[in-house]
């Protein structure tokens, strides 16, 4: 078998490591993360609690194996929402070409004068903050660049001789995207999926560290590190931990999509 | 040439006319009375009334609409709720501080980024090359108020050279720098690993062309083939990348301005939300927008200067 590229093991090895600790928070952490103990604030790292405790003397380590699971939860759903309808867009538009195609491309073209965190203001400012508000953000932007990739990859199957044929044979142009063209672009899809996890991840943090995501007591990465900004010269310690969380589950998704693109299009991997 | 710079004004103008559209569709046709998300739950039905006329919310949508575009393309954008003065006015405060901001930001990623991309190019598959390939990885991953937080804890609370935050105007010009020094660096580091990447790889494109070869075979320094020959050529994709870092930089502006304490554009954002005063966060998201519109449009002009391939065709 063909040596496996290493940015995709490193990548697989960080993903595994922040999915597995999301999944094990399910179940199990070290600590309540909720729980106060205003007598042990501020506690350095000790067998007790293994990152030590923060200004409410919750215990850090329990703190960020539940964010994780929140940053995780969070970038599923809004690339998954995001990613489903971009891809039904992407399809359509290659499916029947001519105005439809122009128009959803036209579309896709001016959403991406709203960056993510434009739109995340525009709801925060008409809903109020909340998760909710940082996921249909994140999820919204996700939108265009599905459709630009599926339609892309689309369009390259819609001239293959399978799909002539299949034409021919009368084959509608449902039956066709649903049984040739869906199955031939999923790499270059779940390529860009992967990629837009770390982007997602990074899109949350920066929305619950300016406060328009995860609201309190709901643990999050970078609301941990909006709160360890203001004690920065008690305890920096408390804006270390979350920071290297988003780095590393950030680089295991880019890492792991550029290794997968590297495995399913060899053509672009050469200048590696 | 002609055709070409037709077509983009026009879908430029078009981009901006729908995305003022989309801004005022989601702050005002979305469920909820603005009136009561400004003035909270607890508001009198008279101060409601008096705050639905103050805004004209009685009048039909479409009709509010054409308003504020109009109102807003001379100039007006209304009375700020929380300020009690003009929209206009706070922007013309505050932009100054964010435009600086933006621009700094933006010569430092390019400067970084052509240096680096340049040189990690000449040096393909060696350790530099690594090096600053695993330098940008790194920096892609990395949240820019993260960093931002990182950098004032080395350089303002351990070190003392720099202030953490805050801004003391401009009538002192060198506070002011020395202000916007951290702030400048967060927000270049993370952009300019992103273009150092793109020059890179579109540098390594154009170095493998037989004219390079060539250019080198005439006993042209290395040097002066990589600026003068491999860099202009390269040069398309990377214009494209800074258009589009462009706009991530103007939004970035936002999140630094709120991590350094900055009284920007970004600050005033989240303090209209803070303040629940749609008619600024309106006005300002389409201010954003508008900028990002603005940025892509210029950028599609650069590729005229660029690419004189374009103005012949056509």
């Amino acid at each position: 078998m063909k040596r496996l590229p290493v940015n995709f093991l490193i990548g697989t090895a960080f993903v595994g490591l922040v999915v597995g600790v999301a999944a094990l928070s399910l179940i199990w952490t070290p600590h309540d993360h909720t729980l106060l103990n205003i007598r042990s604030k501020f506690a350095p790292a000790s067998p007790e609690h293994w990152l030590g405790t923060d200004q409410l003397g919750r215990d850090v380590f329990s703190q960020l194996m539940t964010a994780a699971r929140n940053s995780v939860v969070v970038a599923l759903t809004a690339v998954f929402i995001g990613g489903g309808i971009g891809v039904s867009l992407g399809l359509l538009a290659a499916a029947i070409g001519g105005l439809v195609e122009d128009f959803v491309m036209r579309l896709a073209d001016i959403s991406f004068a709203f960056p993510t965190l434009l739109f995340a203001i525009m709801l925060a400012a008409v809903f109020g903050p909340s998760l909710t508000v940082a996921v249909v953000a994140i999820a919204f932007i996700n939108i265009p660049v599905f459709a630009r990739v599926a339609r892309a990859s689309a369009n390259q199957i819609w001239t293959r001789e399978y799909v002539y044929a299949a034409r021919a044979a009368g084959m509608g142009r449902f039956a066709i995207t649903r049984d040739h063209v869906l199955p031939n672009i999923a790499a270059p899809v779940i390529v860009q999926a992967t990629i837009e996890f770390a982007i997602a991840i990074l899109a949350e943090a920066a929305l619950s560290y300016l406060g328009l995501g995860a609201q309190p007591p709901a643990p999050s990465w970078g609301r941990m590190l909006s709160e360890a900004q203001t004690l920065m010269y008690l305890a920096p310690q408390l804006a270390i931990y979350p920071g290297l969380c988003i780095v590393l589950a950030v680089l295991g998704f880019s890492l792991l999509g550029d290794g997968l693109r590297d495995i399913t299009d060899p053509r672009l991997a050469r200048e590696r | 040439m002609g055709y070409f710079l037709l077509r983009r004004t026009i879908s430029f103008i078009l981009t901006l006319f729908v995305v003022s559209a989309v801004v005022f569709a989601v702050m005002n046709i979305l469920p909820g009375d603005p009136a009561l998300t400004i003035l909270g739950l607890d508001a009198t039905e008279d101060a409601l009334a008096a705050l639905r006329e103050e805004l004209s919310l009685n009048d039909p949508i479409m009709l509010r609409y054409l308003h504020w575009v109009w109102d807003a393309l001379r100039g007006d954008f209304g009375i700020s709720h929380s300020f009690r003065v003009p929209v206009a006015d706070l922007v013309a405060e505050r932009l100054p501080l964010t435009i600086s901001l933006a621009f700094s930001g933006m010569l430092l990623t390019i400067i970084l980024a052509l240096a680096l991309g340049i040189s990690a190019a000449a040096n393909h598959r060696m350790s530099g090359d690594w090096g600053v390939m695993f330098l940008s990885q790194l920096g892609i991953a990395l949240p820019a108020f993260w960093l931002s937080i990182l950098l004032v804890m080395l350089f303002a609370v351990k070190l003392r050279w720099l202030p953490p935050g805050g801004f003391p105007g401009y009538s002192e010009p060198w506070a002011a720098v020395r202000a916007l020094i951290l702030p400048t660096v967060a927000l270049a580091l993370v952009q300019s690993a992103v273009l150092a990447r793109v020059t890179r790889s579109s540098a390594l494109e154009v170095m493998r062309l037989d004219y390079i070869r060539t250019a080198r075979a005439i006993g042209f320094s290395r040097q002066r083939v990589l600026w003068r020959h491999v860099l202009p050529n390269a040069l398309i994709p990377i214009v494209t990348i800074v258009g589009l870092q462009f706009a991530a930089l103007v939004t970035g502006t936002i999140v630094i301005e709120n991590v350094f304490y900055l009284p920007g554009l970004g600050r005033l954002i989240f303090q209209s939300i803070a303040n629940r005063d749609l008619p600024l966060v309106q006005a300002l998201v389409m201010l954003f927008a508008a900028i990002v519109v603005t940025a892509n449009f210029i950028v599609d002009l650069l590729y005229l200067v660029i690419d004189p391939r374009l103005k012949t065709r056509s």
